[in-house]
């Protein structure tokens, strides 16, 4: 029995967090005496890639040449999924939870029957049966959850492992599942999503503003910490309820939940509704004028002080360290 | 148009979670529970499209009777109709297996719920329940619209969103924007009670995964304070003592 793993890609790459996944699978399999093999749907990866996901410790690529997957089409998704895994012989599926991951994987999850837990955040525990450690409650908390069933499905959250790569590269062998027109009944009539960016959910340094920021036209002091650090811009949600800011920067409970190295809160109060969305991070600065505000109590360090004044200075001083 | 709402009952979002019975049971005393906030969004959608377009809205859950206060909300604000399966909500696989046995049998054009639950945050059930009934599903679904017999939606995706078109019947989870919370009235209030809620028991109790117990987060140590002044030097604190950049 081995472990399929789903990739996903973004502005031509495969994504960081699909890679970690990679690195998790093959150590999965590793521990179970199994081999691990990565799956590609669709062409949006240059073919050329293919074999650097053996840097992540995988010696084998399924690739889907099939152009009505370079979008993610949940059905055929599944149903490629789901053949991949019969195919392999897997009875253990890896993602990077996300989106698209979230949809594919539930419906895979009901064909195989599969026992699935998301939000892992460990490698899981073979020890007695098969046990994964799981963040629930929006971050709040942890839960040990048991998979009892043959087939397995484990969503990943950011970070559940440290990938090491190596630079050794796998096969890449085409595969080509049996796809049917009902497969594609919904259709993708457009697409808007920035490119060239940094994706929050994947982002290892995160600037993030809220309501203190008083205006969409001040994003610009966010913008520019973000720029120097090469980090992706988030929000709170009256932010972007007020369409201050793009509805997929919206952090916490109801928005993006963030795993980055570093979360810098920028005129947030720290409501726990917004802190569900940021208890994974690493490093937490909280800048705010008001001393009071419960976002000091999650953070590792604190200015107190008007933010229009302060950030330009952080600014200057990332720049001077580059 | 027949409209089906899954909802949760979960802890209100500014709970303090705590846990009892050694760390294997959510400690329930003194939390309020709420419909979940992406539920709330999928019915608050539900019942304007009913206003606009007729038909019903059921709203379902899969709960022990603690659960009808929260029921009677969904009634309140403006379903017609409630099912509550009579059964804890043990896992994805159970809750999307007794939503599609009832959906087999009633035909809705629509299948909403929330994107995730704000307990166990999994995203699961709809992709399940489309799949057992052999019908699309899109989550999570941020705009949705009913022209004819075709849905248009919006989908977040990372970095933006993808528009979607697809016919009916679908299983949608949503999210924000998709509509306003709803407050219910005093009117839905009082009509709430005279709504029909139906109690079904469960139709399998097969699960998939068991959770065993629970730990918390690590405690967060002191927050060092930088003085305004000074701003500048938390680049070098981050850099030297957080090694975060
Ligand atoms: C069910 C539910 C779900 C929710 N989900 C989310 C969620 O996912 N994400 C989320 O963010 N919120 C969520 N909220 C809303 C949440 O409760 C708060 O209302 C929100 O997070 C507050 O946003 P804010 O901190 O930007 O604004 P405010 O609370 O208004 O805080 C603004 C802060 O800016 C500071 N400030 C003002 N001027 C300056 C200045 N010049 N320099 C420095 N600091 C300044 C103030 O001191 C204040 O602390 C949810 C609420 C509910 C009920």
């Amino acid at each position: 029995m081995s472990v399929l793993v789903f990739i996903e890609s973004a502005d031509g790459e495969f994504r960081g967090t699909s890679l970690e996944a990679v690195a998790y699978g093959a150590a999965l399999a590793k521990a179970q005496g199994s081999n691990a093999t990565a799956l590609v749907l669709g062409n949006t990866v240059d073919a050329s890639k293919l074999p650097n996901v053996g840097n992540y410790g995988v010696s084998k690529v399924l690739h889907v040449n099939d152009d009505r997957l370079d979008n993610g089409i949940i059905q055929a998704y599944a149903q490629v999924v789901a053949q991949a895994m019969e195919k392999e012989g897997a009875n253990t599926l890896v993602l990077a939870k996300s989106s698209l991951g979230d949809a594919v994987s539930a419906r895979v999850a009901a064909k195989m029957k599969a026992a699935l837990a998301s939000n892992v955040t460990e490698l899981p525990d073979l020890n007695a049966g098969f046990t994964v450690k799981r963040s629930v409650y929006t971050g709040k908390a942890f839960q040990i959850t048991e998979l009892k069933s043959e087939n397995k499905i484990l969503a990943l959250k950011k970070n559940a492992i440290t990938p090491e790569v190596t630079d050794a590269t796998a096969e890449v062998e085409a595969f080509s599942p049996s796809l049917s027109d009902a497969d594609f009944g919904v259709s993708i009539t457009k697409t808007d999503k920035i490119t060239g960016e940094i994706l929050l959910p994947e982002a290892d340094l995160v600037v993030s503003g809220g309501r203190g920021l008083k205006a969409a036209e001040n994003w610009g002091i966010i913008e520019d910490l973000a720029k120097a650090l090469n980090a992706a811009t988030g929000c709170s949600k009256p932010v972007s309820d007020m369409d201050w800011r793009p509805h997929h920067e919206h952090v916490g409970q109801t928005g993006v939940k963030v795993s980055p190295q570093l979360y810098v809160a920028v005129g947030i109060s720290g409501a726990i509704q917004h802190l569900a969305g940021v208890s994974s991070s690493k490093c937490i600065v909280v800048i705010n004028k008001d001393p009071e505000a419960p976002f000091f109590k999650a953070a590792d360090y604190g200015i107190v002080g008007d933010a229009f004044e302060i950030l330009p200075k952080i600014t200057e001083a990332v720049k001077a360290l580059k | 148009m027949k409209i089906l709402v899954c909802i949760t009952h979960v802890p209100d979002t500014t709970s303090k979670i705590t846990f009892s019975e050694n760390n294997t049971k959510l400690n329930k005393d003194g939390l309020q529970f709420v419909i979940g906030p992406y539920d709330d969004y999928a019915l608050a959608r539900a019942v304007e499209i009913k206003d606009a377009l007729g038909g019903t809205v059921t709203a379902l859950n899969v709960g022990l009777a603690e659960t009808e206060a929260t029921i009677r909300k969904a009634l309140a604000i403006g379903a017609d109709d409630a099912i509550r399966i009579n059964a804890e909500p043990t896992d994805a696989y159970f809750v999307a297996s007794q939503i599609a046995a009832i959906a087999q049998k009633e035909n809705y054009d629509l299948i909403l719920m929330g994107r995730e639950s704000s307990d166990y945050n999994g995203g699961q059930v709809h992709g399940m329940v489309g799949e057992m009934l052999g019908i699309p599903s899109l989550s999570p679904v941020m705009k949705l619209d009913i022209e004819g017999n075709t849905a248009k939606m919006a989908r977040e995706i990372e970095g933006g969103k993808e528009y979607l078109e697809a016919s009916l019947p679908l299983v949608l989870g949503c999210q924000e924007p998709i509509a306003e919370w709803k407050i219910p009235n005093m009117r839905g209030i009082m009509s709430a009670r005279k709504k029909p809620l139906q109690v079904v028991e469960p139709s399998s109790d097969e699960t998939l995964t068991i959770g065993q117990n629970y730990e918390m987060p690590a405690p967060k140590g002191a927050c060092k304070m930088i003085d305004a002044d000074n701003a500048a030097s938390l680049v070098e604190l981050l850099r030297s003592e957080a090694k975060v950049l």
